[in-house]
């Protein structure tokens, strides 16, 4: 089940592994996707650090990590064809993550409430 | 989006998917299916652009007592009936009030079409610099269309079979007066993306007429979004961003539409900015990636300030970023790279950029 921040990143996760990408929303508030920057493998980030950004025609947007641990993989693909997020959104994560402090979790949004939130924008 | 101006197409805008935005008081399109499919659409076969927005006076006096020909720096004495030119209007420094076309309509008739943003101070300008003759401001009963395309004649020329038009027949920069629907309509072979394309006038109705029609046969909706990208691939001026009462012609590396052996408002100014030669100017750049800088990021070498970006975008053609950069002769090495960043979010670095030239593609 995927968990979203209010910055517009979902994460999902498998034990203490959290996988990462950015929402549909987000994606289709942002237009054609041409550009990405993915975060470095191994490097330790801090619960809503900006830890990468996209660019499209319109805009560019800095990706924040939801929750606290240590990268340990990047989905390289986006770096040729990062429009493969406009495809879609859900199937094509951003990293993978060790997540170092599960709590944090609870602060993220299920995805009825998620929803709410972005109608309300 | 309140107090905000809506064009006779609104409505069939919004029955579409459609994204708005608040522009220059307008609500108007940014993109429809999205700004890569619509740029591509305008480059292989025809988009359809609503640029009602833009506004339109109607000028009759005399061309050469009234004072009109020196009120731009448009020679409109020597335009034909029939033609129509680009141009600007300057202040008394040279800086650009707003970018124009004039079109000829008659020995002592014009229509000038100017941008959204800067319609009411252009019209004042104008009425200001006159003698004799009269300024008309019709751009609210104006609609207009832009088909352009390499597909755009083909799809058009349909609608004139009964009227005997061959737009075989109409040349770059003229425009007919004809009726499209039994409505009028004024016909120009102009536009801003580089592609073969037209400009058509009409009132609203005709408009939304004119937009269904289109739409059936295929034509695209486009936004404002393909829009900035197609003028940019060409390096055509944006008021606002390329353009401002701060930049001379010259600067904007223009110079091939204003004639300094004649009179107008601004034309002494640019004369002594000749003489004693130019700060800075405008160029054009590619940079090295699929990353794009935005208006406003400043350009650097050894982290010296060079300049700063005018206008830039992704480039769905080439696959890289393109701008406009603004920089100061003293300080810039046009044969090395520069950076390019972001004074608002240092965290994302910096974009390696070279000197380019124009048009971006070659048509």
């Amino acid at each position: 089940m995927k968990k979203f921040s209010q910055e517009h990143e979902w994460i999902e996760v498998n034990g203490e592994e959290g996988v990462v990408g950015i929402s549909s929303y987000a994606i289709e508030q942002l237009g054609d996707i041409t550009f990405l920057e993915l975060p470095e493998i191994d490097s330790e980030v801090s619960a809503e650090d900006s830890v990468a950004f996209v660019e499209s025609v319109k805009a560019a947007s800095d990706i924040y990590t939801p929750v606290s641990g240590r990268v340990i993989e990047v989905n390289e693909a986006l770096l040729g064809t990062p429009e493969l997020l406009n495809q879609d959104a859900n199937e094509n994560w951003i990293y993978k993550m060790i997540i170092s402090d599960e709590s944090e979790l609870e602060t993220l949004m299920d995805e009825k409430i998620y929803n709410e939130y972005t109608e309300s924008l | 989006m309140e107090n905000l101006q809506r064009t006779a197409l609104y409505e069939e805008q919004m029955n579409i998917k459609c994204k708005m935005v608040s522009f220059a008081g307008w609500e108007m399109p940014i993109q429809f299916d999205g700004i890569i499919a619509e740029h591509g659409f305008c480059r292989n076969d025809a988009a359809l652009f609503d640029t009602s927005h833009m506004g339109e006076f109607f000028f009759k006096g005399n061309i050469k007592t009234s004072g009109i020909n020196e009120a731009t720096s448009i020679n409109i004495d020597t335009l034909k009936t029939g033609k129509c030119k680009y141009g600007f209007l300057l202040n008394e420094k040279g800086g650009v009030i707003d970018d124009l076309i004039i079109y000829r309509l008659s020995i002592d008739e014009l229509m000038i079409v100017v941008n959204a943003s800067r319609a009411a101070v252009d019209f004042k300008t104008i009425t200001s610099r006159l003698k004799s003759g009269s300024l008309d401001d019709r751009s609210k009963e104006v609609s207009k269309l832009d088909l352009q395309g390499p597909n755009s004649k083909k799809i058009l020329q349909k609608y004139f079979l009964d009227e005997n038009v061959n737009l075989d027949d109409l040349g770059f920069f003229s425009f007919i007066k004809t009726k499209i629907f039994g409505e009028n309509c004024l016909l120009s072979r102009t536009g801003y993306t580089g592609e073969l394309g037209f400009e058509l006038y009409i009132d609203g109705k005709t408009a939304v007429k004119i937009w269904n029609a289109l739409l059936k046969e295929g034509v695209k909706p486009a936004g404002l979004g393909a829009r900035d990208a197609l003028r940019l691939e060409m390096g055509y001026s944006l008021y606002g961003n390329d353009l401002n009462e701060e930049i001379t012609p010259l600067e904007a590396n223009l110079s091939m539409f204003v004639n300094l052996n004649r009179e107008f408002v601004g034309c002494q100014a640019l004369k002594k900015q000749k003489e004693e030669g130019l700060k800075r100017v405008l160029i054009p750049f590619k940079t090295t990636s699929r990353r794009s800088a935005r208006k406003d990021f400043e350009a650097f070498q050894d982290d010296k300030k060079i300049g700063f970006v005018s206008s830039a975008a992704f480039s769905p053609t080439l696959n890289v970023g393109i701008g406009l950069l603004m920089v100061d002769f003293e300080t810039f090495d046009e044969n090395r790279s520069f950076e390019l960043r972001d004074k608002s979010n240092k965290n994302r670095g910096s974009i390696e950029a070279n000197k380019a030239s124009l048009p971006f593609i070659k048509k």
